[in-house]
């Protein structure tokens, strides 16, 4: 059988399958990357074996004259299997270092093996070592690269989450929605506030928003607008839109920086927002008791 | 779902309801169709129902201002209702406030602002 | 093909219909659908009418739309950058707006040769 690149790997992929693994595992264990704080015995094995048998594969068919690329659809078995065990792992906690490791700790009962099998042959020894870090490290960096993916969404998802969280719009009478809005206003947050409110305005069909900047350190330019046009937004979904809770400074700010608040009402506090509110919905407060 | 642009007369006002695929020609038509109805038929408002249109862009704003300009000189007011959020969020960023157009929640407030006029 | 305000409607719900189909959030959807509206009518308008194409990137995580037209070219790109509406005489093209709700936008334009707008957005 004429040798290829890859033929000696493969056999001993084939010859010693489980022994690799065993191996892979007890490297892993050394290197402090296994986490059976986190994964079962049983569960590791056959994480490792999957990820060699799809190893095995993309190697079989995926590597011609000692070249390859991950991308290929040879690989495509181990780029599943990845992605599966990566997320796993992420989601268990594991950091991007500890699973480059866990990657990495293939070299080694793969090199012993080669040793063996070519100690009389050093030339071919080394070129052997040589495509199988190549491959191996090829292995890690893909690792790397679908972890950090994988973070980045399940960041995401719970930044989202969180955003949910801070600017809630309340009810706070029939038909009277009022939104608080509490620290900077950055772009992405504004969208999504303004869809969520337009959104609750439709559902609870309210007439009036107040829109309540109490809780905003610093309005610059950029924060105007970005309320201006949620009041605007507002307004064009059919609803009246009052801004209270302007300070002193930020009246200045606003007048210094030449914003024009048009046809928005704005009020000082929340509680002359809200009596103009009620009003317009059709309530008056009136006192029944001295106090 | 394409539907057909309907007009309807309640209370002396033109109940409008525009569906999604309209075009361009088309709104120009109708905008023309309006106006003279709006004379012809001593109207005194227009309820633009945009419910139904998922996108709005500037040409479609542009007509609603305008049709609310020259309704406003045959003295009858023009409200639009059912902006979906989506496309309000949408124009106000192209900067469209429409300002000189009137808004309600739903046709019946519409209506009950009419008939306080 | 671009030709009639017909073909507006039917590009902009064509590239509303694919962003769908692939789970994007309605306002990203609305907004991009938009643009892509404003896009089109400024190609037969201005442009003596096109071609509109739609795809996707390699990653499958952007939609882009190409819009092509063999009109006379934009001359002035700050003009064209203003909103038709706002400025005074109403010449700009409000490609600014447009470029604002996309998340990648380029305009390539010749004059006397024509214009290529390529946009996209996020899946």
């Amino acid at each position: 059988m004429p040798q290829t690149a890859t033929t000696n790997i493969l056999a001993i992929l084939e010859a010693d399958f489980n022994g690799i693994i065993e191996e892979w595992l007890g490297t892993q264990v050394s290197e402090g990357v296994k986490r059976s704080d986190l994964f079962s015995d049983s569960e590791s094995r056959s994480q490792n074996a999957e990820l060699l048998k799809a190893f095995s594969k993309g190697v079989r068919a995926g590597v011609v004259d000692a070249e390859f690329d991950l991308e290929d659809t040879a690989w495509e078995d181990l780029r599943a299997v990845l992605a599966d065990v990566t997320k796993e792992r992420v989601n268990r906690g594991v950091t991007p270092t500890e699973m480059a490791t866990f990657v990495l700790a293939l070299k080694s009962p793969l090199f012993s093996r080669l040793e063996a099998m070519l100690s009389d042959d050093p030339s071919s020894l080394i070129q052997e070592v040589m495509l199988v870090t190549r491959l191996v490290d090829a292995f890690a960096i893909y690792t790397n690269e679908v972890f950090i993916e994988e973070r980045e969404l399940i960041i995401e998802r719970q930044r989202e989450e969180m955003m949910e969280l801070s600017t809630p719009v309340v009810e706070l009478w029939d038909r009277v929605l009022t939104l608080p809005l509490i620290g900077t206003l950055d772009s992405a947050r504004a969208q999504e506030v303004m869809e969520n409110l337009l959104q609750t305005i439709l559902e609870r069909q309210a007439e009036v928003v107040i829109l309540d900047i109490t809780g905003v350190g610093t309005v610059d330019t950029q924060v105007a607008q970005h309320l201006l046009r949620a009041a605007a937004a507002v307004r064009l979904m059919g609803a009246e839109c009052i801004i209270s809770g302007i300070s002193p400074m930020i009246a200045q700010t606003m007048v210094q920086l030449g914003i024009d608040v048009g046809t928005v009402s704005t009020r000082s506090s929340i509680r002359t927002a809200l009596a103009d509110a009620l009003k317009t919905v059709g309530y008056v407060i009136t006192k029944t008791r001295d106090h | 779902m394409a539907g057909v642009t309907t007009i309807h007369l309640v209370e002396r006002a033109l109940l409008v309801s525009i569906q999604d695929d309209v075009t361009d020609t088309e709104i120009i038509d109708l905008q023309d169709q309006l106006s003279h109805r709006i004379s012809e038929e001593e109207v005194r408002g227009v309820v633009l129902d945009i419910s139904a249109l998922e996108i709005v862009d500037t040409f479609v704003g542009r007509v609603i201002a305008q049709l609310a300009g020259i309704s406003r000189l045959l003295d009858a007011e023009t409200y639009v209702v059912g902006m979906r959020p989506a496309v309000a969020v949408t124009l106000v960023e192209l900067g469209m406030y429409l300002p000189e157009t009137r808004t309600a929640l739903s046709l019946t407030h519409a209506l009950t602002q009419l008939r306080r006029a | 093909m671009l030709n009639t305000s017909r073909d507006v409607v039917t590009a902009r719900q064509a590239v509303a219909r694919e962003m769908k189909a692939r789970g994007t959030n309605t306002i990203r959807i609305t907004r991009f659908a938009t643009a892509v509206s404003e896009i089109a009518r400024n190609a037969i308008m201005h442009g003596g009418g096109g071609e509109l194409f739609v795809f996707l990137d390699r990653s499958k995580t952007y939609l882009i739309v190409r819009c092509r037209d063999r009109g006379p070219g934009i001359e002035d790109m700050d003009r064209a950058m203003t909103d038709g509406y706002t400025s005074a005489n109403g010449l700009g093209r409000g490609l600014g707006g447009a470029k604002r709700l996309s998340h990648g936008f380029d305009v390539t334009t010749t004059v006397g040769e024509g214009t290529i707008v390529t946009m996209s957005a996020k899946l």
